[in-house]
């Protein structure tokens, strides 16, 4: 009846894992109670959980990614922990099955469930504004996308209580991770945490490609387009040409695991290697698809707070395409040590390293755009700085472990554990912490907190090159990766200070949750208020509308003939011109239809992890049944009235005016773009 | 000069999709379908891959030349060629606007298609009872994994036709459903190129 589930699943032997789930029992509680208090579940279901708005999707991701990134981050402060304590023969305080499912866990959360809804959000939150559109190409898929996430959320956290995670490293290498070796639950959580959500990825990648294709507003042209958008453009070609491959990755060794396959075996003719080329076939690109974006963030808040246009925004376009490219031509570089010859290596080392010009000409264009600006040292422009600098130490690295003969000496060790989180964190999240505090305003209509954004900046900074460099030496001491203890007394002092650095990451975090609490607080404050929306006198059509925008996003569709169109309108004096009359805007209508079929397929994972069939079929068959019935509904959406239109411009002409941004007196123009 | 809001000169660029809107989120429904159909060939491309790498791991098993029987294949090809060329039919009826015609195209690239799927399914149970079945050896885990993800498209792209049928039937030609049977019909003839690799990479080459 219930397959492999029973109470033995739940660890009430481990007090470390009971006490974290009485936690996070409490604090859902405490959140439960505080909807209920206030009334507000009908407000939340009708407004947030089923809405179809791009900017409230985009929210919801970026709030699910940095309450993983708390959760992957706990993981991260035990391992430090562990391996300071845990050194010269004492056990430290996290048994090996423990220690095992951390790193594990600490990998998926951080890559899957913290950087992709990140950059999704940010995705989501920017990229219809920037192209002037009013929303995606597909807004049922798009919340549908965001729930898929949601389902495999659900599945990991589960596994905290109800029985284990994968204990294999992220990579999850067969034979390792086939039933042989793994017979237990955690491998089962991996497979279908990431495959929900990795489909979720998926038609997030053809949802955006579609929008930008065809939802551009009239007289914008592919490469008159936000870099922002081009860098994104470019994440998700390589999302919809690499996440299929992780799809039919998992669904190999689900076949092998499940089935008795004999795809990735070590017997009767199966192929471990394979499974090797496979995930790294997705997950190179996948690395890219979490930098691209972060480029994107840096070149808008450089060119933003220089006051300057982008240097070189075509070269850029080709230089993110470039990198694209070849992204899919490297990723037998994660496994140069498995033996597929001298010249094979060689070919893939080359490639490896010629991914460092394109970059290097994003960091010239950068340099180039500071050059003769005058660079405002925002938090934003903090973030970007500190990428430049920490950014190109990690490529370089990165270009050393491309030199086959030095992989064979540094593969598996630690130096490679710096080298990533010298690229992910000093690229990938500090890109993602710059666009969050930069978009924030656009989202909310108020700043944060400059000083504790800076706290926030130089903390983590500081922490991370005393975290990782540490790591570095480590690597070349000899110290492999996925240790749980250590033995030569002279790793000792370096792992000391590694957890020293990751305490101070751990009070940046601390400062960037006060950061949200003093800037809530203040929200009202009128330094920090920006309804009117431009808050940092940028040069992109996000900016040209309110702050949050209307849900229809712009009254009028924008005009676009340049490259920073928001820019030249207030230089010309027409930004913010209304027009004389307004057309009705169709909009689509929220739907449950995303929320249901995510919670159905959750119980269709939970199901599979634990052989509960029944209830497998009937979450399988219940989201077939739920989405025809959607889809039978045909729901065409509806039409803004122009008095909703009317009411809601005047506000806004309200709040240009009391900026400033407008004269009182401000006439309309003549318009009949929207006539039907 | 820049002006933020557009103004006349540019008014007729958006008047095609206003004038029409479900003619124009329906070729954008087309566009995006287009796309998906794009991921899943990746995804099929993947799982060649996989079944060339594992073609020769008969592990003492019986190889593709032993157990393909071409002349069987060869009528399932048939099945699923004809099925292809029968919602080529229903679409020309859809253009013209003609219901019954449409419904009575779709019927039959139905039973062209479960036929299709019947042969498929006898196939993989005469190997299973031979005790040739997937836990055999890596060659019949690829095998079975290209031929079943194939199938079981062919099969969802049934249950799809079924429910568009009932569809057509119950609401007519709308734009809707012009655009999701434009979709199937990209869907059905994407399955059938596949399945032209799969019976050259597969079953030609494999009892070659």
């Amino acid at each position: 009846m219930l397959g492999k589930l029973s109470w033995e699943a739940v660890p009430f032997h481990e007090p470390i894992v009971m006490i974290t789930i009485a936690m996070i029992a409490l604090g859902g509680l405490a959140v439960f109670a505080a909807i209920t208090y206030f009334k507000k579940w009908t407000y939340l279901w009708s407004e947030w959980l089923t809405s179809v708005d791009h900017k409230k999707i985009g929210v919801m991701y970026i709030i699910v990614a940095m309450i993983m990134l708390l959760r992957g981050f706990a993981d991260a402060i035990m391992m430090r922990t562990q391996l300071a304590m845990a050194t010269e023969g004492s056990p430290g305080y996290l048994p090996p099955e423990h220690y095992d499912q951390i790193f594990t866990a600490h990998g998926v959360i951080m890559i899957i469930f913290m950087a992709m809804p990140f950059f999704t959000g940010l995705m989501n939150l920017a990229v219809p504004l920037q192209i002037g559109a009013r929303d995606v190409a597909y807004p049922f898929l798009n919340s549908l996308s965001f729930w898929l996430l949601v389902s495999g959320v659900v599945l990991i956290n589960l596994s905290l209580g109800v029985g284990e995670f994968a204990k294999t490293g992220w990579v999850a290498y067969p034979p390792l991770s086939g039933l042989q070796y793994s017979p237990g639950v955690g491998m089962d959580y991996y497979i279908w945490a990431l495959q929900l959500s990795g489909l979720g990825t998926t038609l997030t990648g053809v949802n955006f490609l579609a929008t930008v294709l065809k939802m551009r507003t009239p007289g914008m042209k592919l490469m008159d387009m936000p870099i922002f958008t081009w860098t994104c453009t470019w994440a998700n070609v390589l999302i919809v040409a690499s996440f299929p491959i992780l799809t039919a990755t998992l669904a190999l060794l689900t076949l092998d695991r499940y089935m008795d396959f004999h795809i990735f075996t070590n017997e009767l003719g199966g192929n471990p290697m394979m499974y090797v080329n496979l995930f790294w076939a997705w997950g190179h690109p996948e690395v890219y698809i979490l930098i691209l974006p972060a480029f994107g963030i840096f070149s808008e808040v450089i060119s933003t707070f220089s006051g300057k246009k982008l240097f070189g925004h075509h070269s850029m376009i080709y230089a993110s395409g470039a990198i694209s490219i070849l992204g899919f031509m490297v990723w037998l570089h994660h496994f140069f040590t498995m033996g597929s010859g001298a010249s094979v290596n060689a070919f893939f080392g080359l490639a490896t390293m010629l991914i460092s010009i394109p970059t290097g000409v994003k960091l010239f264009n950068w340099l180039f755009t500071i050059y003769q600006g005058r660079l405002r040292f925002t938090s934003q422009v903090l973030w970007t700085l500190g990428f430049m600098v920490t950014f190109a130490i990690g490529g370089m690295t990165g270009v050393l472990l491309a030199i086959p003969g030095a992989d064979f000496v540094l593969h598996n060790s630690l130096f490679v554990i710096a080298h990533f989180h010298n690229v992910i964190i000093g690229g990938a999240v500090f890109g993602y912490i710059a666009g969050f505090s930069f978009y924030f305003p656009k989202a909310f209509g108020f700043k944060l907190h400059e000083g504790w954004g800076k706290a926030a900046f130089w903390f983590w900074i500081s922490g991370f090159f005393v975290a990782f460099m540490p790591l570095y030496v480590l690597g070349f001491m000899g110290m492999t990766r996925r240790l749980n203890s250590s033995t030569n007394p002279e790793w000792v002092p370096y792992l000391y200070v590694a957890l020293f650095g990751a305490v101070m990451i751990a009070i940046g975090i601390a400062c960037q949750l006060i950061q949200l609490y003093v800037s809530v607080r203040d929200r009202k404050l009128p330094q920090n208020a920006c309804e009117h929306g431009d808050p940092w006198n940028a040069h992109t059509l996000e900016w040209s509308t309110s702050s949050p925008p209307p849900f229809y996003n712009f009254a009028v569709l924008p005009k676009a003939d340049c490259i920073d169109p928001f820019t030249e309108a207030k230089e010309n004096g027409t930004a913010y011109k209304a027009p004389n009359r307004y057309e009705p805007i169709h909009m689509p209508n929220n739907t449950a239809t995303g929320v249901v079929m995510g919670a159905l397929l959750t119980v269709f994972g939970f199901a599979m992890i634990w052989h509960i069939w029944w209830l497998a079929i009937f979450g399988l068959v219940g989201t077939v049944v739920y989405f025809v019935i959607h889809a039978a509904r045909d729901d065409q959406g509806y039409m803004v009235p122009v008095e909703t239109i009317e009411r809601i411009e005047a506000e806004q002409h309200k709040r240009l005016v009391a900026a400033k941004a407008i004269p009182a007196t401000a006439t309309r123009v003549e318009t009949s773009l929207e006539q039907a | 000069m820049s002006n933020l809001v557009t103004n006349v000169g540019h008014a007729h660029d958006l008047d095609h999709g206003h004038d029409d809107h479900h003619h124009d989120s329906g070729e954008m429904t087309i566009f995006g379908f287009w796309l998906y159909l794009m991921t899943d060939c990746i995804l099929f491309a993947s799982i060649f891959a996989v079944y060339a790498v594992l073609v020769n791991n008969v592990a003492g098993g019986p190889s593709g030349h032993d157990i393909f029987e071409l002349p069987y294949v060869l009528g399932e090809t048939a099945l699923l060629l004809f099925s292809s060329i029968t919602y080529g039919f229903a679409m020309l009826a859809l253009f013209k606007g003609k219901k019954n015609q449409v419904l009575g195209w779709l019927g039959m690239t139905f039973l062209f298609g479960a036929g299709f799927i019947g042969m498929e399914i006898n196939e993989f149970h005469v190997l299973i009872a031979e005790g040739y079945g997937p836990s055999r050896s890596g060659f019949l885990s690829g095998f079975f994994t290209l031929v079943g993800t194939h199938g079981l498209h062919v099969t969802s792209g049934l249950i799809w036709m079924a429910i568009m049928m009932y569809q057509v039937q119950k609401n007519g030609l709308t734009a809707t459903n012009k655009t999701r049977l434009s979709c199937l019909s990209l869907f059905w003839h994407f399955l059938d190129v596949v399945w032209i690799c799969v019976f050259t990479v597969v079953y030609l080459m494999g009892t070659m």
